[in-house]
């Protein structure tokens, strides 16, 4: 398994930044082991494996400014590189927003059941991926290839250490496997789509989950028509809605909010951003995160943030320098830099207790007028205007209509993030755990769907 | 900006003949193993970002790294596995483990066809001080806080305006068992201006970034004020725009980074990977038309100074130049060592990768749509009502061979003429469908940097093409 001594780097780093005369530093580094196959029609495709290794470290000049370097050389030659790199930075460090260390950097943390697993072994992860790729072409005859596969096992290590004496680490082991069908009727477009699940090691993964979804995901895009463009009420999946929270997230990001890149600012909080009856929680924690960090880049614990409730926003995700701005405790969100990042770790997204959640009862095969109910979005990085709010995305998905679904051929959904939050109708059945987090299906009225009808 | 000076041990000096012994013994034991081919690629890079916000320095991130990646082939099939451990025990433990997915062992058979490596091809020989000749921090930080100065005085409205920079410093050593022997030194800087606009309700949010490859002194050269006028420009004309009306209509793409829309349509399924997942449409039509005969495409790493260019691939092959489609026929594919053995199209000189971590794969270069005979005014004073995409935003292809990519600045073209500005399209379709559309290409071919991210990670590309006309595009919008 990968491993890192914690011992040795921090005395190593410590020794070298006195020899420097360095005061006050810090240090993130990370390690990892993986493995992982791919096949193309019964045989191995790619075969990988992949030591790495990082740090980044920081450091604080005599003026108090900050500079930092990463490296991935962990030899004492490397180290005394980084660090030389870090303080000639730090010359160039901002008087305006300089960080400090966090003041949760050695606050417990919360215990994540995340049982280590023995590495499978490349032969074994490719006996499996080679068995469900035949699972997979074996349910239905038009399924031709699966282009997009894979199966992966990783052990890893983070590491946090700063010279007051905070120390954090965690280690890690995770597996995933993705398939990505093709098929393909004759006289009629190809079609795709897929399934990925995660777990902590190769043995717990629902590989018979995976080529069920991909392959009913699969064939049900097989009989696909075109959409008149228009307006449509849609009905999101929890990865798309998800998917597009996340494109978004940068209204609930103090460092945007405090770099005029969000839609959000100072004043936003206590204000209405949603329908009176949604929550979203940021949730690194929730068992079904898998692979969640006990702590972030600082140090700071990992923990349940509330970011609308009753569709107000409550907080605003922070680093320690953000946080020190709005006067509050950092949240867990940061990463570690010169100028500190900041991200959100996994939603939770749901009516508001109590309020009735919307529209009750909501059923996209029973519903008078026709719906589109959106599979998955696509191009994020192109699509999404986060400081703008504005979208259009293609998707791939339904036109419902009288109970019947069909597969749209090729479509965008357009619109604006907080056309989307208002527009919430309501939720449909229960959420589901994603990668990316938990959410039920979701009513959105009014949003325009390009077609090619 | 050198952080230190170099140290003179094998592992932190250069990458050079030096290796010659370590790398020879490391293919000697992969071939005696059984291996019909041993590939060894050894890295070492130097970053420096920049970034400028308002009119302070806000980040400054230097990055060191070095690592190697080892393939093994064995027929069809091969093994990589990546280290950051170049110490003789852990470049063996990583032969052995790539070995090792192949079902073969060290020590296996006792005897190598391996002949040891010829004399270095040492491209790297004239560009050893570089990394030196490229801008101290100092001047990235007064040439970046220049640039959002004449963002100010030449903007209005404007929330937020950011520069930033960008150098890599990369130096490779490729050593294969069929006698692959190769140094390459790769210098790429890019600097780039954004702005957010806002008023009221009114946002907007535009971008440019210039890069060049291989030119330690290209900062220096670069016009700050022009490039602010150009973005500042773009900002005051987006501010106000309407969203753009859905539907089929024509399009004229403007030049330089219009030709993204070559490069998600069309590039990526000309790639050998492409072949071989069977996700091109295009793998059997070799010497059949697959676009109009307007359009002629060419994928080349040769253009001096280009984002793209290389002296050698990164499986140690010399760069080409590689005419992909001639007035609408295709002739190649883009094709590394890989994409040869498994699809049988020879290489091209195309096998790229973000960095050790990566197998190298067939990927672009400087792909561009080559000069027609019309001038823009032609183009557009053919459309009666379409759209004018004077600055793509980002794109990507799906596995099904369908495209997208947003329209960053737009403009309505009504009875011949551009009118009002629009935002918020999106150009969809499908390679097959869309190349035969483009009926018209304009005599003003200019080339842009980018980055593009694929199976072998992100790599530096240009994309290019003169002013085009499709005849008939899908556009997203509202």
């Amino acid at each position: 398994m990968a491993s890192l001594d914690a011992d040795q780097l921090g005395q190593t780093l410590a020794r070298l930044a006195a020899a420097n005369g360095i005061r006050q530093w810090d240090l993130g580094a990370a390690c990892s082991s993986d493995t992982s196959v791919q096949v193309d029609r019964g045989e191995p495709k790619q075969l990988k494996g992949a030591q790495r290794s990082s740090i980044t470290v920081r450091v604080w000049n005599g003026d108090g400014l900050v500079g930092t370097t990463s490296t991935s050389d962990l030899s004492e030659s490397g180290l005394e590189r980084a660090l030389s790199g870090a303080h000639a930075a730090s010359a160039f460090g901002n008087p305006d927003d300089t960080p400090a260390f966090s003041p949760l950097a050695a606050a417990p943390v919360a215990t994540l059941d995340q049982p280590l697993h023995e590495p499978q072994g490349i032969l074994q992860l490719l006996t499996t991926l080679k068995d469900a790729e035949q699972q997979l072409l074996g349910r239905h005859s038009a399924i031709g290839t699966v282009p997009y596969n894979g199966l992966a096992e990783r052990s890893s290590e983070r590491l946090y250490l700063n010279s007051d004496g905070a120390r954090r680490q965690q280690r890690l082991t995770t597996a995933s496997v993705y398939l990505y069908a093709r098929a393909e009727e004759t006289g009629r477009k190809p079609r795709s789509a897929g399934a990925m699940r995660l777990a902590y090691g190769a043995s717990d993964l629902d590989v018979a989950g995976c080529i069920d979804e991909a392959a009913e995901r699969t064939i049900s895009h097989l009989d696909y028509a075109p959409i008149e463009t228009g307006h449509y009420t849609c009905v999101f999946s929890p990865e798309a809605f998800l998917d597009l929270i996340g494109a978004f997230s940068s209204l609930f990001n103090a460092r945007a909010v405090l770099d005029g890149v969000s839609l959000s600012n100072r004043d936003s909080l206590g204000q209405t951003l949603a329908v009176p009856f949604l929550d979203l929680h940021d949730n690194g924690l929730h068992p079904g995160n898998i692979g969640a960090s006990a702590f972030d880049g600082e140090g700071t614990p990992t923990r349940r943030l509330a970011l609308l409730e009753g569709g107000v926003i409550r907080h605003f995700l922070h680093s320690e320098a953000t946080a020190r701005a709005f006067g509050v405790e950092p949240t867990g969100h940061a990463g570690l830099g010169a100028k500190v990042s900041v991200g959100p770790d996994w939603f939770e997204i749901g009516p508001t207790p109590g309020s009735g959640g919307g529209q009750a009862g909501l059923n996209r095969f029973g519903a008078d007028q026709p719906l589109v109910w959106i599979d998955s979005l696509s191009a994020l990085h192109a699509g999404v205007k986060a400081s703008q709010g504005s979208f259009s995305l293609p998707f791939d998905g339904w036109l419902v209509r009288g109970g019947e679904c069909r597969s749209i051929e090729a479509a965008t959904v357009a619109g604006d993030i907080r056309q989307v939050l208002q527009g919430i109708v309501g939720f449909e059945g229960e959420a589901k755990i994603t990668p990316d987090g938990l959410c039920p299906l979701v009513w959105v009225d009014g949003l325009s769907i390009t077609g090619e009808a | 900006m050198t952080l230190t000076a170099p140290l003179q041990s094998l592992l932190n000096g250069p990458l050079d003949q030096r290796w010659a012994p370590r790398l020879e013994s490391l293919l000697g034991i992969g071939t005696a193993a059984g291996a019909d081919l041993v590939e060894v690629f050894l890295e070492r890079t130097d970053h420096l970002g920049v970034l400028a916000e308002q009119d302070t320095i806000t980040s400054v991130t230097p990055a060191f790294g070095m690592g190697a990646g080892i393939r093994v082939f064995r027929g069809h099939r091969d093994g990589f596995v990546s280290t950051n451990d170049l110490s003789e025990a852990g470049l063996q433990r990583a032969l052995e483990q790539a070995l090792g997915m192949l079902g073969l062992q060290l020590g296996a058979l006792s005897r190598s066809a391996f002949a040891g490596l010829p004399a270095l091809n040492d491209f790297a020989a004239s560009k050893g001080d570089w990394l030196q000749r490229s801008p101290e921090l100092q001047e990235a930080t007064q040439a970046l806080l220049g640039g959002t100065q004449q963002l100010q005085r030449r903007g209005a409205h404007l929330q937020v305006r950011r520069g930033s920079y960008a150098r890599d410093w990369q130096e490779v050593l490729v050593a294969a068992s069929d006698g692959t022997f190769g140094r390459d030194i790769r210098l790429h800087q890019s600097v780039g201006l954004n702005v957010l606009a806002a008023d009221g309700d009114h946002r907007a949010g535009v971008g440019r970034r210039y890069g060049s490859a291989d030119r330690p002194d290209d900062l220096r050269s670069w016009d700050a004020q022009q490039s602010a006028q150009e973005v500042c420009d773009s900002a005051a004309a987006m501010l106000y725009a309407d969203y753009v009306e859905a539907g089929q209509m024509p399009a004229v793409l403007a030049n330089r980074f219009g030709g993204v829309i070559f490069h998600e349509a069309c590039g990526h399924l000309l790639e050998t990977t492409q072949v071989e997942r069977g996700t091109t449409p295009f793998a059997e039509r070799v010497g059949e038309p697959i676009a109009h005969s307007a359009v002629t495409a060419i994928d080349e790493g040769l253009t001096s100074g280009a984002f793209g260019s290389l002296s050698m691939d990164d499986e140690g092959m010399e760069a080409q130049r590689t005419v992909l489609i001639e007035n609408g026929v295709l002739k190649r594919f883009i094709s590394d060592r890989a994409g040869e053995l498994r699809t049988g199209h020879a290489r091209t000189g195309s096998g790229r990768r973000q960095s050790h971590s990566f197998a190298a794969a067939s990927r672009m270069r400087n792909t561009y749509i080559a000069a027609g005979t019309h001038t823009p005014e032609q183009l557009i004073g053919s459309v009666d009502r379409g759209l004018y995409c004077k600055s793509m935003g980002g794109g990507s292809v799906g596995p099904t061979g369908q495209f997208n990519f947003a329209v960053e600045e737009g403009y309505l073209i009504e009875n011949g003429a551009l009118t009002k500005p629009v935002k918020g399209a999106t150009l969809i379709g499908e390679a097959k469908e869309v190349m035969p559309r483009i009926s018209m290409c304009a005599n003003d071919l200019e080339l842009a940097a980018g980055f593009c991210g694929s199976v072998s990670g992100s790599i530096f590309v240009t994309v290019g093409q003169p002013h085009i006309k499709v005849d008939s595009i899908t556009v997203g919008g509202r």
